[in-house]
């Protein structure tokens, strides 16, 4: 009876202070999303409370539309971001799946090699990436955000699905081999569909540094027509301090892409980690 | 002659499925850090670009007009990280400790939305908390009034011997999910005969996650700690956005990263200098591999790792 006690009053606890601290993680997102809706006046009247019918205006968002670009920024992030997945999901797994499969002279030490990005930062080189980058005339362009991107997420990328392609059966392969298939339709017919899950998992972790990366657009390619979303509302933010509407509107717009592919990728992120992807 | 050849093909197939992603991550990440890493043994000397040494080095820790900087920026660096290690991993690991207790209700929600700042870029977190934090609007000091704390509210980020401090605060609430997932993983792979046996000897609650719990996650933690270093020692944008490129006020939220791109690509009337920016640079490498070797060899060989 007390011990059963004991564990309700423990079990209470536990929610308090787990709803005390989804309150601090939300609460700043809550505040700027209700008060982007907002009057001017009510803003700094009533900053807690949510949009009644009075307070309700959508003047910050109409300036942050007229005034930034905001669609095209927002264009060259979906560019950028998506182009590199795929080809980090591409190229890793591709490179994934020889170290895996076939044993050859040098194997563990090309794993290695590949694996010291995941711990050394890409942004060390930036120095010579840069002049790089000038040399061969891709400055202010998106390739040299995408190529950038890509060799960033390449490690991380083929250390995970090479851990993956281990646990794909033999037999499976070399039934495949009977068959006639070559290794190219092995590996694109029977071991792709069968890493999807890891894919999805890989996908997403390369997918939030890039999406929200400032240093390299703000070096590579900080020209108006390729800038990205994060460059650009940094900018414009920065334009706008004291048009606290135009601010509050602006930071809800760039959260929302980030809330709409937390939805979609929550589930597999969570299981990704949870799954021991991160070991 | 023909037997072996029949025998051992040249596989090429093996050449094709590695070459994309070995060029591109030489071409792109190794050739343009070892390049940067040669750069700072360079240095232009009277109109010509010469072998210098470890002249910028000597520059860079002795001469007044760096090492000030320099060194202002490591000790900063070095608050940064600690502030890390002391609030956002034990807070992190209460967190999943509390999210694994038995069928609790409402879990999922949980991890959600603690786990929701982790996938905010720097410029949303860095510039709500610069609302929230402002005097002007006073969202902060209203809150604090509701506690009867409003006389310790002060402009934390515009003064020099709090901005750090705020600013460091700012990250660990945006990184606390990383510490709470990975730490949370762990905990969930402990074998339910451990926590059983345990409790047949009576160990349980407190005693139970001190004595057994804990030293089977000390592995995770090790991970988190490697993964918290290298991600302060190489942090920039959230100090960019609060702060700006001057790391303000009075350079006392400037950390290495910031001083890095101050360096090379100058700001306001100080000019871009490229050889002090690589061996700016070079250091912080330095720094990182000096803490993932110290993982590598000492921390992680020490670890015992139990075989389930």
């Amino acid at each position: 009876m007390s011990k059963a006690r004991t564990s309700l009053a423990r079990t209470g606890a536990v929610h308090f202070a787990l709803i005390a601290y989804t309150l601090i993680a939300l609460f700043p997102v809550f505040l700027t999303i209700a008060n982007s809706f907002k009057s001017r006046n009510a803003i700094f009247r009533e900053p807690l409370a949510i949009p009644t019918p009075e307070t309700f205006s959508l003047i910050g968002y109409q300036t942050v539309l007229k005034q930034g670009d905001f669609i095209g920024y927002f264009q060259n992030s979906v560019i950028v971001t998506v182009v590199s997945i795929a080809l980090v999901l591409l190229f890793g797994a591709m490179a994934a799946f020889a170290l895996s499969e076939y044993r050859f002279r040098g194997n563990t030490l090309m794993g290695l090699y590949l694996a010291l990005g995941i711990m050394i930062p890409i942004r060390l080189g930036t120095v010579a990436i840069l002049q790089g980058m000038v040399a061969s005339n891709l400055v202010n362009t998106l390739t040299a955000l995408i190529l950038v991107y890509t060799a960033q997420g390449l490690p991380l990328a083929v250390f995970i699905l090479s851990e993956f392609m281990r646990t794909v059966s033999d037999d499976l392969k070399n039934a495949g081999r009977i068959d006639g298939l070559s290794e190219y339709a092995i590996f694109f017919r029977l071991v792709l569909p069968l890493v999807r899950p890891a894919m999805a998992t890989v996908a997403v972790f390369t997918m939030i540094p890039i999406w929200n990366d400032l240093w390299f657009p703000l070096i590579l390619a900080p020209a108006e027509p390729t800038k990205t979303i994060t460059l650009g509302s940094q900018i414009f933010i920065g334009q706008f301090v004291t048009n606290w509407n135009a601010v509050l509107s602006a930071l809800s717009l760039a959260i929302f892409p980030v809330l709409v592919l937390y939805v979609i990728f929550s589930r597999q992120l969570i299981r990704g980690i949870t799954a021991g992807a991160v070991k | 002659m023909d037997e072996i050849a029949l025998k051992r093909p040249r596989r090429w197939h093996i050449l094709v499925f590695l070459t994309p992603a070995l060029v591109i991550y030489t071409a792109v990440m190794i050739l343009p850090l070892i390049e940067t890493l040669r750069q700072s043994f360079f240095n232009t000397v009277d109109g010509e670009y010469t072998f210098v040494g470890l002249g910028n080095f000597t520059v860079l820790f002795g001469d007044p007009r760096w090492a000030s900087d320099f060194w202002n920026a490591l000790r900063n660096n070095v608050v940064f990280f600690l502030i890390h290690m002391a609030v956002q991993n034990p807070i992190g690991i209460a967190l999943a400790a509390m999210l694994s207790v038995p069928k609790l209700r409402f879990n999922a929600f949980y991890r959600t939305a603690i786990f929701l700042p982790t996938l905010l870029s720097f410029v949303i977190v860095g510039f709500i908390w610069k609302l929230i934090l402002s005097p002007i609007w006073g969202v902060a000091p209203y809150l604090m009034d509701l506690v009867g704390l409003k006389w310790l509210f002060a402009p934390w980020l515009g003064r020099p011997d709090s901005a750090l401090i705020a600013v460091s605060l700012i990250s660990v609430w945006q990184y606390i999910g990383i510490p709470m997932m990975l730490i949370y993983a762990a905990l969930l792979n402990i074998p339910d005969e451990v926590i059983e046996a345990a409790e047949l000897d009576g160990i349980t609650g407190w005693s139970q996650f001190w004595k057994i719990k804990l030293p089977l996650i000390l592995p995770a933690i090790g991970i988190v700690s490697i993964l918290t270093f290298v991600g302060n020692f190489n942090a920039f944008d959230l100090i960019y956005t609060v702060q700006g490129a001057l790391a303000g006020p009075d350079g006392s939220t400037d950390i290495l990263g910031t001083l890095l791109y101050r360096t090379f690509f100058g700001f306001q009337l100080q000019l871009g200098d490229r050889s002090m920016g690589a061996t700016i640079a070079t250091v912080m490498f330095l720094i990182i591999l000096a803490g993932v070797s110290l993982y590598l060899f000492v921390i992680q060989r020490r670890m015992r790792r139990y075989q389930f």
